[in-house]
């Protein structure tokens, strides 16, 4: 039974994309057959992230359409081995997406894959809804930046009441908080709230904390998941992330300003 | 406010200000959230008729709905004056 995983945050610009890309390809390199669907209607980056963009035929739309079937739209990922990823329409037409035609989509991906990633649109319309209603799990990506708390918030609020799990009565959505973009210099000097107040204020299981980081960048710029990135602190912080969302207990690194040594003040690092 | 409170006020450290602001707007909009739909109107419905006695800030009124077992809600008012007017 394939689990699905939404990757969502409520304001745009946190990192849900660069989340998703990187939750999937590392799921995908600890050797779970993994898909990554764009949700983002009208607004499609996941392929752009992916570097897969020259490649796009077919797209979610066409497949519940019935324009295309899976098979010709999925992309296999060129990296990495059990990733593929079905990429969002670049239609203007918000309602593409029905929930008759995603469940029906999600189905037939629960036959063949182990996980499911979801990367949600930004803000609360229809998109974002549809992409949290069937998960199993969220990862609800936030900065450490008040706007960005609160709107966590809210989507926190909508997955325990607008969710499938929520209207059958079911066991809820796993919540899991990302936090992205963390500067431990910043949070020492007081101009940043620290992973502890974030934690405190959503009261959500902590899975992982992403430094900020020039790899990032580096990475969406090839196009290239920053998670393949394995010397990098962002690429390493998510390798731990998909410990963490597998069950391992593993201790969080990157929390604290790193005193630079003298080799490194040198040759960099 | 003295003239030490000033520049100690200046220096409080923005993070701790962003942690206080989000933990009253976040215990605030999650109570709403599991409150029923006519409580904003009513909010409004309240500070309206007070309002033509006593001109107090929209935010100087909090209405919230409290559920206690089953077979009790409270609706508690909380109306701060402006010191002028008591």
């Amino acid at each position: 039974m394939a689990k699905i995983i939404v990757v969502t945050s409520g304001k745009g610009g946190v990192g849900k994309t660069t989340s998703s890309a990187a939750i999937g390809t590392g799921l995908a390199l600890a050797g779970h057959k993994t898909v990554i669907v764009d949700f983002d209607i009208g607004l499609r980056n996941l392929d752009l992230i992916m570097g897969c963009e020259r490649r796009v035929v077919y797209d979610f739309v066409n497949v519940i359409n019935g324009e295309a079937n899976l098979k010709q739209t999925l992309i296999k990922d060129k990296r990495t081995d059990n990733l593929f990823i079905l990429p969002a329409s670049q239609t203007r037409d918000k309602d593409a997406l029905t929930r008759d035609g995603v469940e029906k989509v999600l189905n037939e991906l629960a036959k063949d894959f182990d996980f499911i990633i979801c990367d949600s649109p930004a803000g609360i319309e229809s998109g974002a809804m549809m992409a949290l209603y069937f998960a199993d799990e969220a990862v609800v990506v936030t900065n450490p930046e008040v706007s960005s708390v609160r709107d966590s918030d809210r989507i926190l609020g909508m997955l325990s009441s607008k969710s499938r799990r929520a209207e059958q009565g079911l066991e809820g959505i796993k919540e899991h908080l990302l936090l992205t973009r963390y500067n431990p210099e910043r949070v020492e000097k007081g101009e940043m709230l620290s992973v502890e107040d974030v934690k405190e204020i959503l009261a959500i299981e902590l899975v992982g904390v992403i430094p900020e980081s020039q790899a990032v960048l580096n990475a969406s710029n090839s196009g290239q998941p920053v998670i393949l990135d394995k010397e990098s602190d962002a690429g390493q912080a998510y390798l731990d992330t998909i410990k963490r969302l597998l069950g391992e207990q593993v201790p969080f690194r990157f929390l604290n300003v790193e005193k630079k040594g003298f080799m490194k003040r040198i040759f960099g690092g | 406010m003295s003239l030490l409170d000033y520049f100690r006020s200046t220096k409080k450290n923005t993070a701790s200000t962003a942690k206080e602001r989000l933990q009253i707007i976040v215990a605030h909009e999650r109570k709403r959230r599991n409150g029923p739909d006519y409580l904003p109107q009513l909010e409004r419905d309240i500070l309206e008729v007070i309002r033509k006695y006593v001109d107090i800030p929209a935010d100087q009124i909090a209405v919230s709905l409290e559920q206690r077992g089953d077979q009790i809600s409270v609706l508690e008012l909380n109306v701060t004056f402006p010191d002028d007017k008591r």
